[in-house]
């Protein structure tokens, strides 16, 4: 019982991360039907801004604020370079055929990486992150949590929770679902469609840089490839639980988190295999994933 | 006053020339059809009207302003509410939410509040529905949605696109009905219809077009009795 609700923690730890980057997949896709291959580039990216932020402007022992300061910095910074790439990259292919602008992305992917490769302060090889959270370890009854586990499912749980009211409730969260829905019929009420699509993609950018803060804290290891294998995991949780769909993006993130880690528990080697089993499966059932609905015309 | 006055508008897509030299006016206050086939062009005209096509050349005159190549939301904000071919409601959105978005830039809460009761006036079953996505309405209710959209917002001139298509006949007296009264209450109307008798019978005046010319216009009244017109669009 102990050994499966340790591995239920480091699972929903684990998926929590997948879930953070699956909803910038589905609210790209929502909004522009496409898939951002380069959205996992922006997690990378997050890590690597906020390692500079670090060292820059703090160091082991900075108080709490400077960290969060850091942290929202960097989710800025992300957020904007995201805006940016649209702006440039996808913005111009909006009218073409969508695969113009799966090719653009595949290209936007290399680019970031390999510029930030040639660049001195980051390079090729992996880099060491700072421990930016202090973590202390809290046993439960033989369970046992690390400081940074609660701050990652934490963090992620509050954000998930800020982005469904944001969606559901506010009037640009309505703006984006309108726009995701029909641009046309968006723009003829008053909606500004491409400043609509700026704040999607800088909000998915930043969850993706939040995302790389968590995940270089879990594992202090990172280099400019870092997010390929993660972000295929994630694009993976956001099709199981039915790309476009918010809520369905947490919930195939958390499902593939908590399923791959107690498979590791018995084999370490089949997870990566056993995710896209699992999506072949589901996707065989429910074409539209768990939560997506097949959208229907009406004549 | 001349509401809106279209002067010499083209619109190509590609090679193919959608609008060739249209000109119409508007006058505050009236109801105009514009009559024809399909692909005469009729949907086309409005859409460039609204921003959503960009004019080959030509000019596009909204109270007494140029609007051509204006961006379509900036457009819907300055007092042209589109009322698009084939509804494009939101459907994942409730129907509140659909009529709510389309005042969203409004700062007056009470009349915006004032417009809502209006429309659930006018009709009674968006009200009913008022918590149900969009896309589980029927089509005719779709309509009634698309309509009470332009009427959230406080926008003078309405453009309607095909209104009556795909409606049971009934269904379409209800929205004609709405229409005129959407007029009476102080609204200008550019209407673009295929079903002709009920768009002549309705408007104070009408453009007829074919293959992005306008051939005919003048009084409603009169082009219902034109014989050349009772054939072509009326079957008779």
């Amino acid at each position: 019982m102990v050994k499966v609700i340790q591995l239920l923690i480091y699972g929903l730890q684990v998926g929590s991360i997948y879930a953070l980057l699956a909803t910038g997949y589905t609210l790209i896709y929502g909004i522009i039907k496409m898939i951002n291959l380069a959205h996992a580039d922006f997690m990378m990216l997050g890590a690597f801004v906020s390692l500079f932020l670090y060292t820059g402007l703090a160091g082991s022992g900075s108080p709490m604020w400077l960290i969060i300061l850091i942290v929202l910095l960097t989710m800025g910074i992300v957020g904007m370079l995201g805006v940016l790439v649209e702006r440039i990259a996808y913005k111009p292919l909006r009218q073409r055929p969508a695969l113009s602008s799966l090719v653009a992305a595949v290209g936007v992917s290399m680019f970031i990486q390999n510029f930030l490769r040639c660049i001195p302060a980051v390079g090729p090889s992996p880099r060491a992150y700072p421990a930016m959270f202090t973590s202390a370890n809290i046993t439960i009854g033989g369970v046992s949590i690390s400081g940074i586990q609660i701050i990652v499912i934490l963090v992620s749980v509050v954000l998930m929770i800020l982005m469904q009211l944001l969606v559901t409730k506010t009037t640009i969260g309505k703006q984006m679902v309108a726009t995701s829905c029909d641009k046309d019929a968006s723009a003829l009420m008053g909606i500004n469609v491409n400043k609509v699509i700026s704040i999607t993609f800088c909000i998915g950018s930043a969850l993706a840089a939040i995302c790389g803060i968590l995940y270089s804290s879990v594992y202090p290891s990172i280099h400019v490839y870092m997010a390929a294998t993660i972000g295929n995991k994630a694009f993976i949780s956001a099709v199981l639980g039915g790309i476009g769909n918010t809520k369905g993006a947490v919930l195939g993130g958390l499902l593939l988190g908590i399923i791959e880690v107690f498979l590791q528990s018995f084999n370490s080697s089949v997870s990566y295999g056993v995710s896209f089993v699992i999506l072949i499966v589901i996707l065989l059932y429910k074409p539209a994933g768990l939560l997506g609905t097949v959208e229907m015309e009406k004549v | 006053m001349t509401k809106l006055k279209v002067e010499k508008l083209c619109v190509s897509y590609g090679a193919i020339n959608a609008v060739r030299d249209v000109d119409f006016q508007v006058e505050e206050g009236e109801i105009v059809a514009l009559i024809g086939a399909n692909g005469a062009g009729k949907t086309s005209i409005l859409r460039t009207i609204s921003g959503l096509e960009k004019a080959k050349s030509g000019s596009i005159i909204f109270e007494g302003k140029e609007i051509v190549r204006q961006k379509a939301h900036i457009t819907a904000a300055n007092g042209i509410a589109h009322v698009p071919e084939g509804r494009r409601i939101f459907t994942t959105l409730s129907v509140l939410d659909n009529l709510m978005l389309a005042a969203h830039q409004r700062k007056d809460a009470k009349a915006v509040k004032e417009d809502l009761e209006n429309v659930y006036n006018v009709f009674p079953r968006l009200k009913e529905r008022h918590a149900q996505p969009g896309g589980t309405l029927s089509g005719g209710e779709q309509q009634m949605l698309a309509v009470g959209r332009a009427l959230m917002t406080t926008s003078p001139l309405v453009l309607l696109d095909e209104p009556s298509m795909g409606l049971a006949p009934l269904v379409v007296e209800e929205i004609f009905a709405v229409i005129r009264r959407i007029n009476e209450q102080g609204r200008t109307v550019l209407l673009v219809e295929q079903n002709a008798q009920m768009a002549l019978s309705t408007a104070n005046r009408a453009y007829v077009l074919e293959t992005g010319m306008v051939t005919k216009s003048g009084d409603a009244k009169e082009l219902l009795k034109d014989p050349s017109i009772r054939e072509a669009y009326l079957g008779c």
